[in-house]
C-alpha cells in the first residue's frame, strides 16, 4: 500500500486511491464542490487544487492518484493561492443573494467562501443571469446560482439510472436543464437537492418556509417501504418543515426516495384528526378523551358480551410502530380475540408458513449479487432505493431476470424477462422452475419457453444469487403458489429466497404477533365474513385491502368501528369513534426493516392538537377493560416487552419457508384483467396525503387506468380520454392512458385509490367501455 | 537566401502534379509502396517505431510531442480493441494546413493511418474532420472508397490477410473538440469536453480502449518516413526538428497561403516566400504558431528560425505552424479583444477557471477597447491569467491566457494609451 504524506501526516492507503480519498481517511478537509463520494470523478470545479512535491502545477486532489512517497500540501501558500483563485472565479458570476436563498446556512459555496473568498470582488463586469427551468413539483431552481459542478447530472446518469438533467451549451453559456418538454420524474429526483452544493436546486415544497439554522434536526425512520431509510426530520416550531437523509451505508446510503423526502407534508395535512370524535345520531361530535375512551371501551364491551370476542376484528396498518402493534395484538388477545392482522392487501393465505417473511439477507448483500430473479415486483416504485442497489449490482456484472405482469423499465439492462398477465404469472414462474429442474410437483403439463430456459441458464450460473418476491407476488390471488415456486427455484439454483417487504414495519408486525393464531381470522377473512365490530389502528382497509369493495362493505355494515388514526378521513363514514393518534414523527417508536434490523427513534415533534401516542391510547383501552399487563411507562418498556432480546428476538422469528401448497393455477384466465399493484404515492396514509407527490408524473399516472395501445385500439377507445372502468358490479370513470409495456388484456389500475374503492379486487376480470 | 524552397516536400508534393488528389497520381509516385513493403516483409512494429523516433517527427497538432515516443506508449500485448484517431479538427484560428492535405493528398494520410494502425495493433481508425469543411468530408469519404476498392483498406489489405478500416467522423465546428480527449468524447456521441488526464488515451481512449491520436500532418508524414527512412526525414529539417512543415501564413502579407518548407527555415525567408508584408507597410508583430501562441514583436520574430526550439526560446510556441502576420496598422487592443472573444466563446465550460476566467478577460479587454478601461485593468488581466493557466483540465485555459499576457507584455504602452486616452494610438 502506498504511503503518502499530506500536511505532514503520514497515511497508508490502498493503491488506486486518490489524494482526496487519502485526505478523507486522515480526516483532512480539502475544499471541494464537484467531488462526491458516490459519484464519478469530474475534476472540473478545481476547488480541491493542492500542491504536490515535484509537480510543476497544482493538482486536483479528487482526481490525482496516490503514489508511494508522494508529498502533498493542501494548505501551503501555493495550494491556498490556487484555491483562492478558483473561489474568486466561482463568485464572479454568482448572484451572492444569500439572504433570499434557501441554501443559506448550509451552502458549501458560502462555507468555503468564508475561508477562501475575498472581502471585495475584483470583478466589475455585468453578471450572468440564467433562466429558470421547470423541473416539476419537487425541485425548485435558481439557475443563476449554479456553479456547474455537474453533480446533479452525474446523479441522474449514475444513481437514478436516467439522465433527466443535462448540461447543454458551452463555456459561460453552459446550463443545467431537463430535456425539452420533460420534467424530472425519477422517483429519486429529490436527491439532487442535497447534492447541489449551492442554492440552484432546492426543495419546492419547502421553499422559503424556514432558514436552515432555525430548524432542529431529529432522527426518524421512513414510514413507507420496508427499507427503513434514515431521516433527519427538520423541525421548527413543532412542525416538520422538511426531511433530508441521514447517511447510513447499510440502508439508504446518502439517498432518499422522493416518497421518504416529501411525505412529511401529510403531517401538516388539513385532514389531520386533532380531537377525539364520537358519532352521535349519525353526526360527528368532538368529545374529550375520557369520554371518547369510555365510549369506545363501553361499546366494544357490549359487542363482546353479546356476540363473543370472535365477533371483533383487529386490523392494523403495517406502517405502525413495533410498540403500537405489540400492544394492539396484546389488547385483542387479552379480550379473547384472535382475529388480528396487518396484511391488509393480501388475499392468498394458503399453505403453512413458519415465520415472518423477510429479505432473507442483508440489504447491502443486494449490491453483491451475481444473479437475481425478480418475481412480480414493480421494483422502482415499490422499492426505489432497492432498485438503485440492483442497478449498481448490474453495473458490476450482475444479471437481473424479471418475471412480472408489466415490462417496466428498470433503468438497467435485464438479462431475461418473462412478462405475462397476472393470471398467467404462476404458469411463467412454473416454466422457470421446471427449466431449473426444481423439485416440485404438478409441473408435468408446463411447457417451458425459450425465455424460461435462458433465465434458468442465467440462474444456474454465478455465485451469489437471490430470488426476490415483490409486492405483486405477495398480493397475487395465487401468492402461495408463487411463493412455493420461488422457493423451489431458489433451492435448485442455490439462491437465497427473499421478500421485498413493501411496508415499513410489516416484519415488525409479524414478529410481535399481529397475525391470527389458532382459530383466528386473517384480514381478508375478516372482511369476507363481516364482523360485528372492528378496531382499526392506522389502517385504511377500504383503500388498501385486497378487495376494497368487500372491506368497505364490511366496515360500513359493522355495528361498531373504532378507528385510531392520525387522519380524519379514514373511517369518517363508517366509524363510530375516531381517536386521534400520533403520526410517525410524533411518537417514540421502532420499526423492523426487511432485513430484520430494529431501528428506534424518539418523537421529533409533539402530536398535533389533542392527538396522543397510539401505544398510550392502547394502554388506556386495556385499563378501561381492567386488563392486566397494560401499565407500561415508556415506549422503551413496551419494546422490551415486545422484543425481549431485541434484534435476536426478531431474527429467531424470521423464516421464508412455505409448505403444503399445490401449484394449480397454471392456466391463464380469458378476457381482460386488472393489475392492481400499489401506486408509488398510494402506499400508505402518509404518502397519499402529500400534495407535492400527488402532482408528480408518478402521482398522476397512479390515478389513471393504463392499457397497451393494442387493447385500446381493439376496444375502440382513445388514450388520454376518460373511460368507464367496470369491475364486479361497479363502474367508475378514469382517465385512460397508454402504456405499451403492459401485456395485452391487462388494465393497470392501482390499488389504494379512493376513486376505485367500489371496483373491488386488485386482480381479476375488468372491462373498459367508451363514455 | 530567399529563393523559394525547391527541395523535397513531405505532404503537399502532389500539388506539383495534375490531379493531385487522385489515387493514380499517388501510386505513380511511390504511394502505398511503404505499406506494401511493410505488409509483405511483416516489418516488426518496433522497427517502424524506431524509424519514427530517428526521424524526430514531432506532433504537428500543436504540442510538438515526439511521435515515435507517443507510439511507444501504446500497450503492445493488450487483449482487446485498440484504435488510432486522426485529428483533422483544425480549429485553431490561423491554421489551414490539414484541410489541404485532405484535399490534395488524401491517400498519403490514409497510408499513414494504415501504417499507424498496423504498427500499433489497432482495430480501426477514425478521422475526425472539422465541421465547417463539408466538401472535404465528402472527398475524404471518396478517397477511402477508392482505397478500399484498391485493397489498401478493408478486410485483406494488399492481400496480406490483415484487416483494418478507417472511418470518417464529422465534427461540428467546436474548437475544443480538437483537444484530443474532447474529440474522443465527441466520436463517442457525447458532449465534446476534455477528459481529465490521467488516464491518458494510450491506456483509456476511444470507448475506453487504448488509443493513439495524431494530427493529420503527423500521420501524413509517416509514409514518407517509411519510404525514405527516418534519417532522411531528420535531414530535411534540423536536429530534434525533423522534416518539412506546412506553414499557414495569414494576415498582412501579399501572398497568404500554405508553404511547406524545412523545419528551421528562418522566419524572414518564409515572409519573403509569402510576398512580404503588405505593400507600403511594415511588420509590427507575428503570432507564430496559431492564435494561442504568444505574440512576438517584429524584431524578435525576425531573428527566429521556424522550429520548436527557436520559437520557444523567443518566448512563444511553434504550435501548429500557423503564422499570423500583423503590420503597423493593427491596434493590439482590438486584436486582443477579438482573440479573447474567441476563447471566451470556445471554452467548453467544464472547469471553473476557464469557464469564468475567459469571460472575465474578454469583458475587461472589451471595456478597454471601448474606452472604458481603468488603470488597474492590466495588472488585473495578468493576475486573472495566472489564476487560469496551469489550473484547468485542458490546455484551452492556457491557450486563452497566452495572447492576453503576451500582448500586454510586449505592447503595454498601447494598452495604457487606450486606457488613458480612451482611444487608439494606432489611429486605424
Ligand atoms: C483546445 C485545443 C484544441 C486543439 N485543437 C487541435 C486541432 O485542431 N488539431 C490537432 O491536431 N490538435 C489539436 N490539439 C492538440 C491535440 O490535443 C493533440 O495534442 C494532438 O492532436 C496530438 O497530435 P500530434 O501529437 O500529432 O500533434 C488541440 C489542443 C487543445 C488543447
Ligand atoms: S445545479 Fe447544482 S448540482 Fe447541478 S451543476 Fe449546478 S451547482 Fe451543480
Ligand atoms: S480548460 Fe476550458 S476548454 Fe478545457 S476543459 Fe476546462 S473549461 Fe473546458
Ligand atoms: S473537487 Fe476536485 S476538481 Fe472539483
Amino acid at each position: 500500500m502506498p504511503l503518502i504524506t499530506i500536511d505532514d501526516q503520514q497515511i497508508e492507503i490502498a493503491a488506486g486511491s486518490t489524494v482526496m480519498d487519502a485526505a478523507r481517511a486522515a480526516g483532512i478537509y480539502i475544499p471541494h464542490f464537484c467531488y462526491h463520494k458516490k459519484l464519478s470523478i469530474a475534476a472540473s470545479c478545481r476547488m480541491c487544487l493542492i500542491e504536490v512535491e515535484k509537480a510543476p502545477k497544482p493538482l486536483p486532489a479528487c482526481a490525482t492518484p496516490v503514489t508511494d512517497g508522494m508529498v502533498v500540501r493542501s494548505y501551503s501558500a501555493k495550494a491556498v493561492e490556487a484555491q483562492k483563485g478558483v473561489m474568486e472565479f466561482l463568485l464572479i458570476n454568482h448572484p451572492l443573494d444569500c439572504p433570499i436563498c434557501d441554501q443559506g446556512g448550509e451552502c458549501q459555496l458560502q462555507d468555503i467562501a468564508v475561508g477562501y473568498g475575498g472581502v471585495a470582488s475584483r470583478y466589475a463586469e455585468a453578471k450572468r443571469v440564467v433562466k429558470e427551468k421547470d423541473l416539476g413539483p419537487l425541485v425548485a431552481t435558481d439557475m443563476t446560482r449554479c456553479i456547474h459542478c455537474s453533480r446533479c447530472v452525474r446523479f441522474g446518469q449514475e444513481i437514478a439510472g436516467i439522465m433527466e438533467l443535462g448540461m447543454p451549451g458551452r463555456g459561460e453559456h453552459t446550463e443545467v436543464m431537463p430535456f425539452l418538454e420533460h420534467h424530472v420524474s425519477s422517483e429519486l429526483s429529490g436527491n439532487v437537492i442535497d447534492l447541489c452544493p449551492v442554492g440552484a436546486l432546492t426543495s419546492k415544497p419547502f421553499r422559503f418556509s424556514a432558514r436552515s439554522w432555525e430548524m432542529a434536526r431529529r432522527k426518524g425512520i421512513s414510514p413507507h417501504d420496508g427499507l427503513g431509510s434514515n431521516l433527519a426530520l427538520q423541525v421548527k416550531d413543532n412542525r416538520v418543515m422538511r426531511v433530508t437523509p441521514v447517511d447510513n451505508e447499510a440502508i439508504n446510503e446518502c439517498w432518499l426516495a422522493d416518497r421518504d423526502r416529501f411525505s412529511y407534508q401529510a403531517l401538516n395535512s388539513a385532514e389531520r384528526l386533532t380531537r377525539p370524535m364520537v358519532k352521535d345520531g349519525g353526526r360527528w361530535v368532538e368529545v374529550d378523551w375520557p369520554k371518547a375512551m369510555a365510549f369506545a371501551a363501553g361499546a366494544l364491551k357490549v359487542i363482546r358480551d353479546t356476540h363473543g370476542a370472535s365477533a371483533i376484528g383487529f386490523i392494523a396498518s403495517p406502517h405502525q410502530t413495533v410498540e403500537e402493534l405489540y400492544l394492539f395484538q396484546k389488547l385483542a388477545r387479552a379480550l379473547g380475540c384472535e382475529n388480528i392482522d396487518s396484511r391488509i392487501d393480501r388475499v392468498d393465505f394458503s399453505g403453512r408458513r413458519d415465520g415472518v417473511e423477510w429479505l432473507g439477507m442483508a440489504v447491502t448483500d443486494l449490491n453483491k449479487l451475481d444473479r437475481v430473479l425478480l418475481v412480480a415486483s414493480t421494483v422502482r416504485k415499490e422499492q426505489p432505493l432497492i432498485a438503485q442497489r440492483l442497478r449498481q449490482a448490474v453495473k458490476k456484472g450482475a444479471q437481473v431476470n424479471v418475471v412480472h405482469c408489466a415490462d417496466d423499465d428498470l433503468l438497467c439492462s435485464v438479462a431475461n424477462k418473462l412478462i405475462a398477465r397476472p393470471s398467467d404469472l404462476v404458469n411463467i414462474l412454473a416454466q422457470v422452475a421446471k427449466a431449473v429442474g426444481a423439485d416440485i410437483d404438478g409441473l408435468s403439463d408446463v411447457v417451458v419457453s425459450d425465455a424460461a430456459r435462458a433465465m434458468a441458464a442465467s440462474l444456474k450460473s454465478g455465485e451469489k444469487k437471490a430470488v426476490l418476491l415483490g409486492a405483486v407476488a405477495q398480493q397475487h390471488p395465487a401468492a402461495s403458489e408463487l411463493h412455493v415456486l420461488a422457493q423451489a427455484i431458489a433451492k435448485a439454483t442455490g439462491a437465497t429466497l427473499g421478500f421485498l417487504v413493501d411496508s415499513a414495519n410489516a416484519v415488525g408486525a409479524g414478529v410481535v404477533g399481529c397475525r391470527p393464531r389458532q382459530g383466528g381470522l386473517n384480514a381478508a377473512a375478516m372482511f369476507v365474513a363481516p364482523k360485528k365490530a372492528y378496531v382499526i389502528l392506522g389502517a385504511e382497509p377500504e383503500l388498501d385491502a385486497a378487495d376494497s369493495a368487500v372491506a368497505h362493505q364490511a366496515l360500513a355494515g359493522a355495528e361498531l368501528v373504532i378507528a385510531l388514526s392520525p387522519f380524519k378521513t379514514a373511517g369518517a363514514d363508517y366509524a363510530q369513534v375516531m381517536l386521534p393518534v400520533a403520526a410517525y414523527a410524533e411518537t417514540a417508536g421502532s420499526y423492523v426493516n426487511m432485513e430484520g434490523r430494529l431501528q428506534s427513534w424518539c418523537a421529533a415533534i409533539p402530536p398535533q392538537g389533542e392527538a396522543r401516542t397510539a401505544w398510550k391510547v392502547l394502554r388506556v383501552l386495556g385499563n378501561q377493560f381492567g386488563l392486566a399487563g397494560f401499565d407500561q411507562d415508556s415506549a422503551e418498556q413496551v419494546l422490551a416487552e415486545a422484543l425481549p432480546e431485541g434484534e435476536a428476538t426478531v431474527r429467531a422469528r424470521l423464516n421464508n419457508e412455505i409448505a403444503d401448497v399445490t401449484v394449480a393455477h397454471l392456466n391463464a384466465a380469458a378476457g381482460i384483467e386488472r393489475l392492481g399493484d400499489t401506486a408509488v404515492y398510494q402506499l400508505d396514509a402518509y404518502s397519499r396525503r402529500a400534495p407535492a407527490l400527488q402532482v408528480t408524473v408518478d402521482g398522476q399516472v397512479g390515478h389513471a387506468a393504463m392499457a397497451c395501445g393494442a387493447l385500446i385500439a381493439r376496444l375502440g377507445l382513445s388514450e388520454d380520454k376518460p373511460v368507464k372502468v367496470r369491475q364486479s358490479d361497479a363502474e367508475v370513470v378514469f382517465k385512460l392512458m397508454r402504456d405499451d409495456r403492459l401485456p395485452d388484456n391487462v388494465v393497470r389500475l392501482a390499488g389504494g385509490l379512493a376513486a376505485a374503492v367500489q371496483l373491488g379486487p386488485r386482480f381479476g376480470p375488468i372491462s373498459l367501455e367508451k363514455m | 537566401m530567399s529563393a523559394p524552397y525547391t527541395g523535397p516536400k513531405v505532404c503537399l508534393w502532389t500539388l506539383d502534379h495534375a490531379n493531385p488528389a487522385s489515387l493514380e497520381t499517388y501510386v505513380a509516385n511511390g504511394g502505398y509502396s511503404a505499406l506494401k513493403k511493410i505488409l509483405a516483409e511483416k516489418t516488426p512494429a518496433a522497427e517502424i517505431i524506431e524509424q519514427v523516433k530517428i526521424s524526430a517527427l514531432r506532433g504537428r497538432g500543436g504540442a510538438g510531442f515526439p511521435t515515435g515516443l507517443k507510439w511507444s506508449f501504446m500497450p503492445r500485448n493488450y487483449e482487446g480493441d485498440k484504435y488510432i484517431v486522426c485529428n483533422s479538427d483544425e480549429g485553431e484560428p490561423g491554421t489551414f494546413k490539414d484541410r489541404d492535405i485532405i484535399e490534395f493528398n488524401p491517400h498519403q494520410l490514409i497510408e499513414g493511418m494504415v501504417i499507424a494502425g498496423y504498427t500499433l495493433g489497432a482495430k480501426a481508425g477514425y478521422n475526425y474532420i472539422h465541421g465547417e469543411i463539408f466538401e472535404l468530408y465528402e472527398s475524404w469519404e471518396k478517397a477511402l472508397e477508392e482505397a478500399r476498392s484498391a485493397g489498401y483498406l478493408g478486410n485483406n489489405i494488399c492481400g496480406s490477410g490483415w484487416a483494418f478500416d478507417v472511418h470518417a467522423h464529422q465534427g461540428y465546428g467546436a474548437y475544443v473538440c480538437g483537444e484530443e480527449t474532447a474529440l474522443l468524447e465527441s466520436i463517442e456521441g457525447k458532449k465534446g469536453q476534455p477528459r481529465f488526464k490521467p488516464p491518458f488515451p494510450a491506456s483509456f481512449g476511444l470507448y475506453g480502449k487504448p488509443t493513439t491520436i495524431n494530427n493529420t500532418e503527423t500521420l501524413a508524414s509517416i509514409p514518407w518516413i517509411m519510404r525514405n527512412g527516418g534519417q532522411a526525414f531528420l535531414d530535411l529539417g534540423k536536429p530534434n526538428n525533423g522534416g518539412t512543415k506546412i506553414f499557414s501564413i495569414s494576415g498582412h502579407v501579399n501572398k497568404p497561403g500554405n508553404y511547406e518548407i524545412p523545419m528551421g527555415t528562418p522566419f524572414a525567408d518564409l515572409l519573403v516566400m509569402a510576398g512580404g508584408v503588405r505593400d507600403g507597410h511594415t511588420l509590427k508583430a507575428v503570432i507564430p504558431g496559431g492564435s494561442s501562441a504568444p505574440v512576438l514583436p517584429a524584431e524578435i520574430i525576425m531573428a527566429c528560425t521556424l522550429d520548436y526550439d527557436s520559437i520557444a526560446k523567443a518566448g512563444s510556441m511553434f504550435g501548429s505552424g500557423a503564422v499570423i502576420v500583423m503590420d503597423e496598422t493593427v491596434c493590439m487592443v482590438k486584436a486582443l479583444e477579438r482573440l479573447s472573444y474567441f476563447y471566451y466563446e470556445e471554452s467548453c465550460g467544464q472547469c471553473t477557471p476557464c469557464r469564468e476566467g475567459t469571460g472575465w478577460m474578454y469583458r475587461v479587454v472589451h471595456r478597454i477597447e471601448h474606452g472604458e478601461g481603468r488603470p488597474e485593468d492590466l495588472d488585473l488581466l495578468m493576475s486573472v491569467g495566472n489564476n487560469i493557466a496551469g489550473r484547468t483540465i485542458c490546455a484551452l485555459g492556457e491557450a486563452a491566457v497566452g495572447p492576453v499576457q503576451s500582448f500586454i507584455k510586449h505592447f503595454r504602452q498601447e494598452f495604457e494609451y487606450h486606457i488613458e486616452h480612451k482611444r487608439c494610438m494606432v489611429g486605424a
